[in-house]
């Protein structure tokens, strides 16, 4: 474990904010793109990790074991977030019978 | 502390690539996920995204957390969405396409949204080298004392979270039986 943690000990921060900046656009990208419901889900997720890899990676920054804490609950978050947004979709399917967001957009109203 | 003598600079030199290698792996599979046309291989790249997030979060030497980050998103999350996908059973003509127009404006905005948080960074601060201050972080034992301890509430609610969770899922997923 010596050698692996040498790996990171020059590579800059901004760096990785830059990293989980570009992995968090791509995640608005893919909303504002698609509209199959599942992979709007899709980049949920997406933006969530890169959300939780910017706390990782400030909480080792700082010593502070409290960041890495914070991504554990996200974690719990995010499974019972997609078990409830699945079940949704299921649901929208049999009414709908198709994952085109735009068949809901009386939801807009 | 954090900035590093010469000598020490050299020898992380060539090992730092692999952190560029693997940032621009989780990129690309990021970007595939999102305009790849076919959604089950949007979730098999989706694997492979988090799959690069386990490996930066081992060169972290956050190990608690790249176990949890392969055992709860590669595991269970992913095996959820394969399921649903597999469950509805898509045909490839059903898939909605958003007009070319739409497309333009949403990558617009998202550029946006980077060059403004890249352009806020480059106010903010100089850059500084991550360094591992603690090295047994994000083990399992230090984590778990602070969790146990500090956290103990949110830890104890997080439970109670997932539970309603469980009941709220099984309750959307089933069927009404009385429109039925």
């Amino acid at each position: 474990m010596e050698t692996l943690t040498q790996n990171i000990q020059s590579v800059p921060l901004n760096h990785y904010i830059i990293l989980s900046a570009i992995i968090f656009s791509i995640g608005v990208m893919g909303v504002l793109i698609r509209r199959n419901a599942i992979v709007i889900f899709m980049s949920v997720e997406l933006m969530l990790n890169s959300v939780n890899l910017l706390l990782t990676v400030f909480s080792v920054y700082h010593g502070d074991a409290s960041g890495q804490v914070f991504v554990f609950f996200i974690m719990a978050l995010a499974a019972a977030e997609v078990a409830v947004g699945l079940a949704i979709i299921v649901m929208v399917y049999r009414n709908t019978n198709s994952l085109d967001i735009n068949v809901l957009n009386r939801l807009k109203w | 502390m954090p900035i590093l003598k010469k000598g020490q600079r050299y020898f992380c030199n060539y090992k730092m690539s692999l952190f560029y290698f693997i940032a621009f792996l989780s990129i690309l599979f990021a970007l595939l996920v999102i305009f790849s046309k076919n959604p089950v291989h949007s979730v098999l790249y989706l694997i492979l995204t988090f799959f690069t997030f386990t490996i930066h979060y081992v060169l972290l030497n956050a190990q608690f957390l790249a176990i949890v980050n392969f055992i709860v998103y590669m595991g269970a999350i992913m095996v959820l969405f394969l399921f649903v996908l597999m469950l509805l059973n898509l045909n490839n003509d059903s898939e909605p396409v958003k007009t070319n127009l739409v497309k333009f404006a949403a990558i617009i905005g998202g550029c946006c949204l980077l060059l403004t948080v890249a352009a806020s960074l480059k106010v903010a601060s100089p850059s500084i080298p991550v360094v591992l201050a603690n090295p047994n972080l994000g083990l399992v034992k230090g984590l778990g004392k602070v969790l146990f301890t500090q956290f103990l509430l949110p830890f104890e609610i997080s439970s109670l979270l997932l539970f309603t969770a469980m009941v709220g899922a099984v309750l959307l997923a089933t069927k009404d039986k009385t429109n039925a």
